[in-house]
C-alpha cells in the first residue's frame, strides 16, 4: 500500500474527527469547571455542606448553600433502585438463558429491549398518574422517597438485564458441555458455574445500571415530591441533584446557576468514578 | 407452570432445540427435586412474570388513556390552552428539527471516529485508547448535564440562544457514542478479503475505504443511527435548557421548539388538566420509537444474512 496524497488527507481528517470527538467529554468538563469554579471560590466548599438549607437565590453572601440533603437524596433513591433491581435484572437474564422454553425466551428478550427504549418521561407519566395515588392511598402523600425508588428500579431492570444477558452469552461453550458431561443441575450449573464464571459482567451491569440511576433526571422529578429534606422515612417526598438542577435552571442567576454547575460537576465525579470502577472490572475479567 | 419446563418434558415433547445449538442440556436430578432448585425455579419464573406484567401495565396504560386523544387533527392542529386542547404539529415539526440537526452533526463526525478506530489506528496506540475512554465517560454522562453543557456553550458562548439548533447540537453529542460503536461493529465485521483485494490492486486506501468498505458498513451505521436517534427522541432533560419551551410552529433553527418528551412533561407536571393529551402525546412517542425498533431488527437480520450468504 503506497501512501498517496490523497491517503494523507484521509489520515488527517480522521484524526481530526477523533479529536473533536474525544474533545467533547473535556470540553463539558470545561464548561462545568468555568460555570462553577467562581461560585465554589467565592462560596466555599464548607458551605456547600455546612449551610443551614438550600436558599442560593440571595447570591455568595445572603444565600444558603447546603447540597447534603439532596446528595443523601440522590444516593438513597440509587441504592434503593440497585439493591432492587440487580437480582430482579440477573434474574430476569438467567431466566431468558436457562429456564424459559426457547421461543419464550426470545420473546422475553425482546419485552426487556423494548422496556430499556421507553423514554424516561414516560416512566415518569406512569408513575405520576398510576403509582403516586396508589402510594398517595396508603401513605399519603403519594410522591416520595418509596415512588422515586420504585420507577427507578423499573427503569434500570432493562440496563441490567441486558448487560447481564450479554456476560451470560459470553461463556464459554465448553462451560455447558462439561456441566452436562458431569450431569450438574440446573440450579447447581447456575450457582456454581454460570454466575461466578460471568461475576465481572454481571458487576458491570450493576455498575452501568448504578450510572443510569444516579443520572436520571425527569422520571425522578415527576415522582419524587422534590422537598429539599433528608428523608426519616420511606413515604416522604425528596429532592436529588439532578431534580434540582432541571427545576431551577430555568429562573437561576449568578451564583444560584453557579451552584446549579456545582451539582452537575458533582454529577460528572460520580459518573468518572463508576465508569473506571467498570473499567477495571472488565479488565480483571480479561485477565481471569 | 414450572412442571412444563422441567428437562423430561423438554425432551418428551421434543421442542427443545438444545442439542442442536448453545442451549444447556441438564442433568435428569434437575431443577425441581431440591428445595433450593425450587426456590430458584419458583424466583426465577416470578421474576419474569412480573417483569412481563409490568411491561403490559405501561404499555396498556398508555394505550388506553393515550387513544381517546389519537385523531388526525391531534397531528395537524396546535396545540391551544396550554395544550389542554388541540394538537401537536408544532411539537412534531420541531422534534423531526432538532433530530435533523443532531443527525447532521453527529454522523459525519461519528462515522469518521469510527472508521479511525477501526481502520486507520490497526493496533490500540495511546490515541486510540484515549478517544476509546472519553466515549466510556461519554457514554455514562447524566443527560441532564448535557443540559447544563448545551446551555452554557451552545446557547450563550456561542449565542445561539434557546432554539432548535442548540438542543440538536446537544443531542448530537449525546448520540455519538452509541453511533460510533454500532458503526465501528459494522466496519470491523467487512471481511478482511475486501481490503487486501484492494491493496493487491493497487487502489488506494481512500478509494478502497469509499468505494468498498463504507458501502458495505453501511448496515450497520444505519443500525447506529436508528439507535441513536431512538435515544435522541427519548431525551427530555437535556433539551429543556436548550431547545426550549416554545410551543409555537417554529419558523427558523434559530427558534426555540418543543420537542414531543418535553410537551409530555410539561402537561403532566404543570398544566393542570393535562394528563390525557400528555398520554396522547406519550402514545405517539412510543409508537414512534417501535417503528425504529422495528427498522434496527429489519435491517440487522437483513445484514446477518447478507454476511452469512457471503462468508
Amino acid at each position: 500500500m503506497f501512501p498517496s496524497r490523497r491517503d494523507f488527507l484521509l489520515t488527517w481528517g480522521l484524526r481530526g474527527c477523533g479529536v473533536l470527538t474525544a474533545s467533547v467529554v473535556l470540553m463539558i468538563l470545561g464548561f462545568l469547571l468555568r460555570e462553577s469554579l467562581p461560585t465554589i471560590s467565592r462560596v466555599g466548599i464548607d458551605r456547600f455542606l455546612g449551610d443551614a438549607t438550600w436558599h442560593p437565590s440571595s447570591g455568595a453572601e445572603g444565600g444558603q448553600f447546603n447540597l447534603v440533603p439532596m446528595i443523601v437524596a440522590t444516593l438513597l433513591t440509587t441504592a434503593g433502585a440497585v439493591l432492587v433491581a440487580a437480582p430482579v435484572g440477573i434474574a430476569a437474564a438467567i431466566f431468558s438463558h436457562y429456564y424459559a422454553p426457547r421461543w419464550l425466551g426470545v420473546v422475553f428478550a425482546k419485552i426487556i429491549e423494548l422496556l430499556a427504549g421507553i423514554p424516561s418521561v414516560v416512566y415518569g407519566l406512569w408513575g405520576l398518574t398510576v403509582l403516586v395515588p396508589l402510594i398517595a392511598q396508603w401513605q399519603p402523600p403519594g410522591p416520595s422517597l418509596l415512588a422515586a425508588v420504585i420507577v427507578l428500579s423499573m427503569m434500570i431492570v432493562p440496563t441490567i438485564g441486558l448487560f447481564a444477558s450479554a456476560a451470560f452469552q459470553s461463556l464459554p461453550i465448553e462451560h455447558l458441555h462439561a456441566a452436562a458431561a458431569l450431569g450438574l443441575s440446573r440450579p447447581r450449573f447456575i450457582l456454581s458455574v454460570a454466575l461466578p464464571a460471568s461475576r465481572s459482567g454481571l458487576f458491570t451491569a450493576i455498575i452501568l445500571g448504578t450510572g443510569r440511576a444516579i443520572g436520571e433526571t425527569m422520571a425522578v422529578l415527576m415522582v419524587a415530591g422534590n422537598v429539599v429534606q433528608t428523608p426519616d422515612s420511606l413515604f416522604q417526598p425528596v429532592r436529588t441533584i439532578t431534580a434540582n438542577i432541571a427545576l431551577e435552571m430555568a429562573y437561576a442567576m449568578g451564583d444560584h446557576r453557579g451552584a446549579l454547575f456545582v451539582c452537575g460537576l458533582l454529577l460528572m465525579g460520580m459518573v468518572i468514578v463508576l465508569v473506571a470502577a467498570a473499567d477495571r472490572l472488565g479488565r480483571g475479567g480479561a485477565r481471569a | 407452570m414450572p412442571d412444563s419446563n422441567s428437562p423430561e418434558a423438554r425432551s418428551k415433547d421434543g421442542l427443545d432445540l438444545s442439542g442442536l445449538s448453545a442451549r444447556p442440556q441438564f442433568g435428569a436430578a434437575s431443577a425441581l427435586t431440591t428445595i433450593p432448585g425450587l426456590l430458584l425455579a419458583t424466583a426465577v419464573w416470578s421474576v419474569a412474570a412480573i417483569v412481563s406484567g409490568l411491561f403490559l401495565w405501561i404499555i396498556a396504560d398508555i394505550v388506553v388513556q393515550g387513544l381517546p386523544s389519537l385523531s388526525w387533527t391531534f397531528l395537524t392542529e396546535s396545540p391551544r390552552n396550554a395544550g389542554r386542547e388541540g394538537g401537536i404539529a408544532p411539537i412534531i415539526v420541531s422534534t423531526l428539527l432538532v433530530l435533523g440537526v443532531a443527525i447532521v452533526a453527529a454522523v459525519p463526525l461519528g462515522v469518521g471516529t469510527a472508521v479511525l478506530l477501526a481502520e486507520v489506528t490497526q493496533t490500540e496506540n495511546w490515541f486510540a485508547r484515549l478517544v476509546r475512554r472519553s466515549l466510556d465517560v461519554l457514554a455514562g454522562v447524566p443527560s441532564i448535564v448535557f443540559g447544563l453543557f448545551g446551555n452554557a456553550f451552545f446557547c450563550i458562548t456561542l449565542g445561539l440562544g434557546f432554539s432548535i439548533l442548540s438542543g440538536g447540537l446537544t443531542l448530537a453529542c449525546m448520540v455519538l457514542p452509541i453511533l460510533i460503536r454500532a458503526t465501528e461493529e459494522g466496519i470491523r465485521a467487512v471481511p478482511r478479503e475486501y481490503r487486501s483485494g484492494a491493496a493487491a490492486l493497487g487502489i488506494s486506501r481512500t478509494m478502497t475505504l469509499w468505494r468498498l468498505v463504507l458501502p458495505a458498513a453501511v448496515p450497520g451505521i444505519v443500525v447506529g443511527l436508528v439507535l441513536g436517534i431512538g435515544r435522541a427522541l427519548a431525551e427530555t432533560a437535556a433539551l429543556i435548557f436548550t431547545s426550549g419551551y416554545v410551543d409555537r410552529m417554529p419558523g427558523s433553527l434559530f427558534d426555540s421548539g418543543r420537542v414531543l418528551s418535553v410537551h409530555i412533561f410539561d402537561l403532566s407536571m404543570n398544566v393542570a388538566g393535562g394528563d390525557q393529551q400528555a398520554y396522547g402525546a406519550a402514545l405517539i412517542l412510543i409508537l414512534m420509537l417501535l417503528v425504529i425498533n422495528i427498522i434496527v431488527s429489519y435491517v440487522g437480520q437483513r445484514y446477518l444474512r447478507h454476511t452469512a450468504s457471503t462468508s
